[in-house]
């Protein structure tokens, strides 16, 4: 991270995931969290990531072609026959 | 046991036993991940389709002897890995994930949304980016904005799709990801900040307008 003491927003938003995934070294979770408390746009950012993460979080995936469900419904109805 | 432990090897219980409800669930909740997993390792769609199937009738004819040694939702797409592998290596298409992973080197943000080099405060923000915690509870749950979320998902290149599906909407760890893909822990990560810079992106086009 730059030298070590100071990081720009620019550079943040591009360290924000090693950050979050908790895989940055201890002085660089210090600069990052000082640049942090000194700028509140970089605070929203990171913030915004975390409401991203939890707003896929909540997606619920479906749509599983007609067709398919049938057979593997079929198949593991079977299953349970002993077939 | 973890919650999540106990959930799972309640779920296995109930697949053994046959609860088509509990199947049915777990086949729709898994289907657009194993899907994108797919279409990494062939060529088209319908293929990609088959591969699905065909890991599901390999599922169902393992319940049985599937011992426990990685998670449910890990041994269910290891096997979707192998089936993928072997339909794409008779389409001579064997290959590997991580050199599928696309030179992307686009900034997480604009730089335009940054001050150039001839300001005081070169990289910092020329305007700053929104407080979502006001809006969190009632627009982030609109429908609206999960379906705004799953289309920029959509448009992702595969791997950062196969990813962020992987990690963030199925809850899968890195080590799982980096495991069934047999991606590096960094690339892997390289391509979940990728992911989620673009759907952040798509979401603050939308809730700022």
């Amino acid at each position: 991270m730059a030298d070590g003491t100071l990081i720009t927003c620019q550079e943040v938003v591009e360290v924000v995931t090693d950050y979050v995934e908790r895989r940055m070294s201890p002085e660089d979770v210090a600069t990052f969290e000082a640049h942090l408390d000194l700028c509140a746009g970089c605070k929203w950012y990171v913030e915004q990531m975390r409401i991203t993460i939890a707003t896929v979080g909540r997606i619920d995936e479906a749509d599983v072609p007609d067709e398919m469900r049938d057979t593997l419904m079929t198949a593991f109805r079977g299953r349970t026959r002993g077939v | 046991m973890t919650p999540a432990a106990t959930a799972e090897s309640e779920l296995l219980a109930r697949l053994r036993a046959g609860d088509e409800q509990a199947f049915e669930a777990l086949v729709a909740r898994l289907y657009g991940t194993m899907l994108t997993v797919a279409r990494t390792y062939v060529k088209d769609r319908a293929v990609a389709e088959e591969v699905v199937q065909e890991t599901w009738l390999g599922v169902i004819n393992g319940l049985d002897r599937f011992e426990g040694r990685s998670s449910l939702k890990t041994w269910i797409l290891s096997i979707l890995v192998n089936q993928a592998k072997t339909r794409g290596a008779r389409e001579a298409r064997t290959v590997p994930f991580a050199s599928l992973a696309p030179a992307d080197d686009a900034p997480a943000v604009a730089p335009e949304r940054f001050r150039g080099p001839e300001d005081q405060y070169t990289g910092g923000w020329r305007s700053f980016p929104a407080n979502w915690n006001a809006a969190a509870d009632s627009v982030l749950q609109d429908r609206e904005t999960l379906r705004v979320a799953m289309r920029a998902i959509s448009e992702l290149p595969l791997t950062q799709q196969t990813v962020i599906r992987m990690r963030d909407v199925q809850g899968y760890s890195s080590d799982e990801v980096c495991a069934t893909l047999d991606v590096s822990e960094a690339n892997q990560r390289v391509l979940l900040h990728r992911a989620r810079s673009r759907v952040r992106s798509a979401l603050e086009r939308h809730l700022d307008g």
